[in-house]
């Protein structure tokens, strides 16, 4: 349908990881000088297709062949790919803080003259670089004294450095601000008229509306359809609508809940992010929780949600500016986790093997480490105590060990995320946070979770779930906030739920009216 | 299950043992058995065991504090200067102030305090690594034990030399033994039965599968066995000699920390702050506290080293504590614990110091010079911990690590290199 040649192909890529098949069958097409989105839901299977592409899963790990510039490309790692042209910016910059701007650029690219550096060539490349991108600054300044708006446009400039062809960035504007944002999609505007392709991933769909010439969608690691920005008439809820349209399996238990009062009430919650004091990771934030109601909070990578729930759990997180939590009628100060779990609140961290267990624990030590003072009498921990508390619940949680002696690093994801459930609910909380509870777990154990979590409720607890799923949070939950960048952006309510309603919500930035 | 079976799984059945441990004392025992016969006999002589435990109770009081040390992530350098800088302060105040010894030991323990809430402030509050901040200690009070002193050495009056040199007094009827340490090994017997009944009684009430009685009386015959095999030494020395005070108080100190990290949420915190720091935090740990305490507990045990050895030398003079440090570190790798953190026993580093004490004093009894007694030790802790790294990677357990829950040595299911790349999204730990 268009002249244009085609700059680069990927036919059907399959890549397995054991157990999960994270792309299957994908294609994509980008044509020379576009600038092509790639759009999807968390998991979708964008990063891992991007990983692909760079080399970082090296040809003959993946099925499917990439054909670049006419020819079939077998990327051995992501300097043979760099050397094709394909530069990957990752969300997370690769950039030495305390280095210069120059040094960055050229780093493992140093321009030599007899074997030594030669700096007065690099400083001079550098400033025509920068210039490029639009970034006037001394080179010898440090990254870590350049804001990120600016320390984007200086992994852009060392994409250049690298001659590149076909620029891809994941999630690059998610943290910029708006002019830093604006700055940077002006720049890729320019870079097409200048030929240079680009690949987007964004979940800001917005400017993807506004920038992008072709959009693919992928979902549970298959390609959707590709679209036509300007041929097809393409707006936000057309992409969100390929981006959720699977159906809901019946795969909750059947639950009704039976909501109380409200026991659980944050106001103007307010909390700066921990190193850049200018950010704002949560922007007075209003919430209530019910006794046995299980609310969700729905919200894209990086929107602020675990930030929000674990400044709350006794200020684990950033430096609070503002608020208060009122709890039963009654303002509560929470400055440390210890006032928190004192209060009956319960924290079940998003990634229970970096910080939500100690690996070198048995069941047993685990499922009584957050509240010891239960099974101390005079001083001493009752081990035969902590040994009956951790058999209960590995009979009622039905955690599959042959005994409470066995050591958490040998369990499955989903019986360890029962251990962790065990550990707050032997701390008798009244409100339970859970950060992804079902991350990286089978279906099977994930139907047990929300079993688990639905008792909870049963019991008059309060239950917050933050979930990147979707289908979950719609399945599970009697109401579901919507987080985007810090702020609250709607509340809706378990019968108005609809992936694509969510989406919209997540994906905007106006904060949500007050009732 | 065959007896053989049953005798593996219990024999050495404690919950808290750890392979390496165990491989520990059997390198022990070999080791006593192998100098004994070296030695023709003198390794295991009254005199030679007094000598003994009158020269290593000092490094092995400090095992016990860096063994919590280590386990909670840490290290600490400074034991010896510490210790000697405490040395030369009671020593001179002593002297200088005619206080009386019992004081002198107090404002020893104090002086250990002050300076142990030096180092925690820096470690727990401010946040500067142990290693940096024991690394100053070192120079600050080894300079401070010189500047005190005038680099001269001070004696200590005759009554403080009994925690570092004094023996149990003769009484009572004359058995042709000491008395005092006969008493002390019949109380050693009985908790050592008491022991055993209590864990059979508390394993009933876990509903857990009972050790077989005959395995309960096996092990306890073992045990009484070597202490009565060693009271008898001990009390058959040389009239006057008994087992030396400056044991009874390692004793002491090993029996209340043992208890310490076992059984109390103390104990527990220092190990869950050493295995995974953040899960402790987001689990009510007051991370700062249990950092501050285990360095301040160090410096104090350290200056209770110090004071033991001023004792027994009955002068403090510049060069004490050399090398301390090192002698307790190794001890506590060679019993078991993890360099990481996180793991390792009382119980163990004491072996662990034990091996290195026996085979000094073996060595030292064959003849060997010092210098080449430091290579082997260099290359005993080297070997120790290599087999049990080497081990680990083959995914087997040391020797003997059958006998034991093999957890506990288990490499924590590490990330592999590829694991963060699999899991698309890949969030940081605050994403949301």
């Amino acid at each position: 349908m268009s002249d244009v040649p085609i700059l680069l192909e990927m036919r059907s890529i399959t890549k397995e990881f054991p157990g999960v098949k994270a792309l299957s069958d994908v294609n994509l097409v980008v044509r020379a000088g576009e600038i092509h989105a790639i759009v999807g839901e968390n998991g979708a299977g964008k990063s891992t297709l991007m990983k692909v592409l760079s080399g970082v899963y090296p040809y003959g790990s993946y099925d499917g062949d990439i054909v670049y510039k006419g020819e079939v490309s077998r990327f051995s790692d992501i300097r043979a790919s760099e050397r094709a042209g394909i530069v990957i910016i990752h969300q997370e910059l690769a950039l030495i803080p305390h280095m210069s701007i120059t040094e960055n650029i050229f780093l493992g690219n140093e321009p030599r003259k007899n074997g030594a550096i030669d700096w007065k060539a690099a400083n001079r490349q550098a400033l025509e670089l920068m210039a490029r991108v639009g970034l006037r600054e001394d080179p010898d300044t440090l990254i870590k004294d350049i804001g990120v708006g600016k320390q984007q446009l200086v992994e852009i400039a060392k994409a250049f450095a690298k001659n590149v062809k076909l620029l891809i960035l994941d999630e690059p504007t998610a943290a910029l601000n708006e002019d830093d944002s604006q700055h940077l999609l002006d720049l890729l505007r320019g870079f097409r008229e200048r030929g240079i392709t680009s690949i987007i991933i964004s979940h800001k769909l917005n400017e993807i509306e506004a920038i992008a010439d072709r959009i693919t969608i992928i979902r549970d690691g298959h390609t959707i359809e590709t679209l036509d920005v300007k041929g097809d008439g393409v707006d936000e809820d057309r992409i969100v609508r390929g981006m959720v349209g699977r159906e809901l399996h019946s795969r909750f238990p059947d639950h009704t809940s039976k909501i109380g009062e409200v026991f659980f009430e944050v106001r103007d919650w307010t909390v700066r992010h921990p190193i850049s004091a200018e950010r704002l990771v949560a922007k007075h934030s209003n919430f209530v929780v019910r006794r046995g109601e299980i609310v969700g909070f729905a919200g894209l990578m990086g929107a602020g949600r675990t930030e929000l729930a674990m400044s709350i759990f006794g200020r684990s997180y950033g430096v609070y500016q503002a608020g208060t939590i009122v709890k039963d009628g009654k303002e509560i100060v929470l400055k440390t986790v210890a006032d928190a779990i004192a209060n009956g609140l319960a924290y079940v961290s998003e990634d229970r093997k970096a910080i939500g267990l100690n690996l070198l624990d048995d069941i047993k030590t685990s499922t009584v480490a957050a509240k010891l003072s239960k099974i101390t009498h005079h001083g001493v921990l009752d081990q035969v105590e902590e040994y009956q508390a951790a058999e209960a619940y590995r009979q009622s949680l039905r955690i599959k060990t042959p005994t409470v002696d066995e050591g958490v690093s040998k369990l499955s994801g989903g019986n360890q995320q029962k251990v962790v459930l065990a550990k707050w609910m032997f701390t008798d909380p009244d409100l339970l946070i859970l950060d992804e509870p079902t991350r990286g777990i089978d279906v099977g154990a994930k139907y047990e979770i929300y079993g688990i979590i639905q008792r909870l409720a049963d019991q008059g607890k309060g239950v917050i779930v933050i979930s990147s799923e979707l289908p979950e949070l719609i399945g599970l939950c009697d109401r579901i906030y919507t987080v985007s960048e810090g702020t609250i952006t709607g509340e809706v309510a378990r019968q108005d739920a609809d992936p694509e309603n969510l989406m919209k919500l997540m994906t905007s930035t106006k904060k949500m009216q007050t009732r | 299950m065959s007896r053989v079976k049953d005798l593996q799984k219990n024999l050495f059945g404690g919950t808290t043992s750890n392979a390496r441990q165990f491989g520990m004392i059997f390198t022990l025992v070999a080791i006593v058995v192998l100098f004994q016969i070296l030695t023709d006999g003198l390794t295991l002589r009254s005199d030679n065991l007094i000598a003994l435990f009158q020269q290593n109770s000092y490094i092995l009081i400090l095992a016990i504090g860096m063994l919590m040390v280590i386990v909670a992530g840490h290290i600490d350098l400074s034991v010896g200067s510490i210790a000697a800088f405490t040395g030369i302060l009671v020593a001179k105040a002593m002297a200088e102030w005619n206080l009386p010894w019992p004081v002198g030991i107090l404002f020893g323990l104090a002086i250990g305090a002050v300076i142990g809430a030096w180092q925690g402030f820096w470690v727990a509050y401010i946040g500067v690594p142990a290693f940096i901040v024991t690394l100053a200690g070192m120079l600050l009070f080894r300079g401070g034990n010189q500047f005190i002193g005038n680099a001269n050495t001070i004696p200590v009056p005759e009554g403080f030399r009994v925690i570092g040199s004094g023996f149990l007094p003769e009484t009572g009827p004359n058995t042709g033994y000491n008395n005092l340490t006969l008493l002390l090994g019949l109380a050693g017997c009985i908790a050592v039965v008491w022991r055993e009944l209590q864990a059979r009684r508390t394993r009933k009430e876990m509903n857990a599968e009972p050790i077989p009685m005959w395995i309960s009386i096996l092990r306890m015959a073992v045990m009484v066995g070597v202490l009565i095999f060693v009271t008898l030494r001990f009390a058959s020395g040389r009239v006057g000699t008994s087992f030396p005070v400056s044991g009874i108080i390692l004793v002491a100190l090993v029996l209340v920390y043992s208890f310490y990290t076992r059984n109390t949420a103390g104990g527990r915190h220092i190990y869950a702050v050493g295995g995974n720091s953040r899960a402790a935090e987001l689990s009510g740990v007051k991370l700062k506290r249990v950092n501050f305490f285990v360095m301040m507990n160090m410096s104090v045990l350290a200056a209770l080293a110090g004071m033991i050895f001023v004792a027994r030398s009955a002068a403090s003079g510049p060069q004490d504590g050399n090398g301390w440090e090192l002698d307790a570190i190794a001890a506590v790798f060679i019993g078991g614990a993890a360099v990481a953190g996180g793991i390792g026993t009382i119980s163990g580093s004491i072996v662990g110091g034990l091996v290195m004490a026996v085979l000094n004093n073996g060595l030292q009894l064959m003849g060997v010079g010092t210098d080449r007694v430091q290579i082997i030790k260099g290359l005993v802790l080297l070997l120790a911990v290599a087999i049990d790294v080497y081990n680990k990677s083959q995914g087997r357990f040391s020797i003997i690590g059958s006998l034991t829950r093999p957890f506990r040595r288990d490499t924590p299911a590490a990330p592999t290199p590829s694991s963060g790349a699999e899991r698309e999204p890949a969030k940081t730990t605050v994403a949301g």
